[in-house]
């Protein structure tokens, strides 16, 4: 899949409680919890996010609690693509489980500046900024995980090895 | 002969059918439970009714326990938590708790004996590692891992490397599990074993009771393990017997097990210790943190909510009053440990110190109710995390620490130690 959004940056350890705070978990619909996505961590971010949008981040994105609502929340603000120099493990699953594109390249996260203009091909692993012009590749996908992906996530998966897709 | 394996290994090559699993090798396993809460089995049982199979894969083997928002703290938690409970009577899941017999999942489950050593566990819930203690391999998943996990008993894994944090010698005294733990997150951060497991060993862990180990495996989520496994020995073995439903089994790593990194602590290097905002790692001894001036103390949570965790906090609270700028909330982890807590005479020294004690929920901890702070407040708190608005607004503030340290600093006003009461 190709995305091509605008940066929004941020640092690191970013936890699911800034991505989607506890207090709001009493749903678990997408469109409600994509209104308070990272509001505790910039209040800005859901009026600023623009559909295709992406976010870069330092180390360790999205630590914390196993809450899904993180990654559907990210996505239901709009965002396509989250680039890091490395992600927590639970949210990493959940990324590759709910078809959230998730990519690592700590190269990229060190050049791309906010508000830049980058481009992704999740296939190559290719992250382009289009406002710099520079390239990057990020870590490849093991196999068994690029065929989750491939399959439209965990869920889709299943379905076809249990044959009911 | 396999390759010599950590005890992590061997439950996941065990639960894989294989003979012997690498770091790094991506695994399909057959799991023994599967967890979720009211937070998290919602998705997880509108995914499940996605897949298309009807019933799930052995209702003996599901875990549902209401604990996060219940007793229901508003309407939306109510029809999540009905949406659960619904599910569990239309599938006939045994391990179903009502309130009034539910707790905290990861203090009741272990007491319950649902859990035990050698098992292979998924839970919707970050701090599932907890049951490491027991020697089980247990870990944090999504919603979708645990919908999946309910339709076919399986789970893929990647076989984490592991890490052995060898804590020898003595402890000093007032130094509890949970200073271990801290001390520990502390020294290698909150990423200093992602996507590994952690083991921990050594004379100070096994003169441990099993309630402070399992304060110790369930933070190892905390600097980013996916397990935090602690051998098995009398201690486990003395908790175990009679009480897990299912027989458990021993798994050990040989001696020549390969660690991806040994850490060496001295039990005498570790001291009462406090984190402060915003992450369990920006750790400080408590006795460099008394100019900190709290207005609520909490005691419980699925890391100081057991009977041990009582026993502390009232030992340091007998014959005090908490002061008159700080709210206590004092929250047994189970309906077992409640009424420990009243056997013990412990219920009388928390009201007597007028603390407030409550009937068990996560509430405070994830900032879900009963104690959500104001702008600009502090808590003081024996959960296990205080990142940014995690207890209630963006700009109130949490300090982690042990029932001993929290209960000294709800009579101080301040944080402060034992015997600072003196």
């Amino acid at each position: 899949m190709q995305f091509k959004g605008t940066v929004h940056r941020y640092g690191r350890d970013i936890d699911t409680d800034v991505i989607i705070p506890a207090r709001y978990l009493t749903t678990s619909e997408p469109s409600e919890l994509a209104k308070h996505c990272l509001e505790d961590l910039d209040v800005e971010f859901v009026n600023n996010v623009k559909p295709g949008d992406i976010i870069v981040a330092e180390e360790n994105f999205g630590c914390g609690s196993s809450r899904e609502h993180a990654p559907i929340a990210i996505k239901a603000a709009g965002v396509d693509a989250v680039i890091a120099k490395s992600f927590a493990r639970i949210f990493y699953r959940n990324s590759i489980n709910t078809g959230l594109a998730i990519l690592e390249c700590p190269e990229a996260v060190d050049a791309i500046k906010n508000g830049d203009v980058v481009s992704v091909d999740t296939e190559t692993g290719t992250i382009t900024d289009e406002t710099t012009g520079e390239s990057f590749t990020a870590q490849p996908f093991p196999p068994f995980i690029a065929d989750i992906i491939e399959q439209g996530g965990l869920l889709n998966r299943t379905r076809h090895v249990l044959g009911l897709a | 002969m396999p390759r010599p394996m950590t005890m992590a290994e061997k439950i996941l090559a065990a639960h894989a059918g294989l003979e012997e699993v690498v770091p790094g090798q991506l695994i399909e396993c057959n799991l023994d439970l599967v967890l979720s809460n009211d937070v998290t089995a919602p998705i997880a049982i509108k995914e499940f009714k996605k897949i298309g199979v009807e019933k799930v894969f052995d209702p003996t083997k599901i875990a549902l326990v209401p604990d996060h928002y219940v007793p229901n703290k508003d309407i939306k938690s109510a029809e999540q938590a009905k949406m659960t409970r619904d599910f569990a009577r239309e599938q006939g899941i045994t391990h179903y708790y009502e309130v009034g017999c539910m707790g905290v999942e990861h203090a009741l489950l272990p007491e319950q004996g649902v859990v035990g050593a050698g098992d292979l566990i998924i839970g919707a819930d970050s701090h599932t590692c907890t049951y490491g203690a027991l020697g089980a391999f247990s870990t944090g998943v999504g919603s979708t891992d645990a919908a999946v996990g309910y339709a076919t008993g399986k789970a893929w894994f990647k076989v984490p490397e592991s890490l052995l944090f060898n804590v020898e010698g003595e402890l000093r005294p007032g130094v509890t599990g949970k200073d271990i733990i801290l001390h520990i997150i502390g020294m290698i951060g909150v990423d200093g074993a992602l996507y590994q497991a952690m083991e921990f060993r050594g004379s100070a862990i096994e003169g441990l009771t099993m309630d402070e180990r399992l304060s110790i495996s369930n933070m190892a989520i905390e600097a980013g393990g996916k397990a935090g496994l602690i051998p098995v020995d009398d201690v486990t073995r003395e908790y175990m017997d009679g009480r897990t439903e299912r027989p458990y089994t021993e798994y050990h790593s040989d001696p020549d097990a390969v660690y991806a990194k040994v850490y060496n602590i001295d039990a005498q290097d570790i001291v009462p210790t406090v984190a402060f905002p915003h992450l369990p790692s920006n750790t400080r001894p408590a006795s460099e943190a008394r100019d900190i001036v709290i207005q609520q103390s909490v005691i419980g949570s699925c890391t100081n909510g057991r009977i041990e965790d009582m026993r502390q906090a009232a030992a340091v609270l007998k014959g005090h009053k908490v002061h008159r700028d700080v709210r206590c909330i004092i929250i047994p982890a189970t309906q077992q440990v409640y009424r420990q807590c009243i056997k013990e005479g412990l219920m009388d020294i928390f009201l007597d110190a007028n603390c407030a004690v409550s009937t068990p929920t996560c509430g405070p901890c994830l900032g879900g109710y009963m104690g959500i702070l104001a702008a600009g407040e502090r808590s003081i708190a024996t959960t296990n995390r205080n990142f940014v608005g995690r207890m209630g607004d963006p700009t109130s503030e949490v300090y982690l620490s042990s029932p001993a340290v929290a209960a000294a600093s709800a009579v101080l006003g301040h944080i402060g130690l034992p015997e600072d009461l003196d």
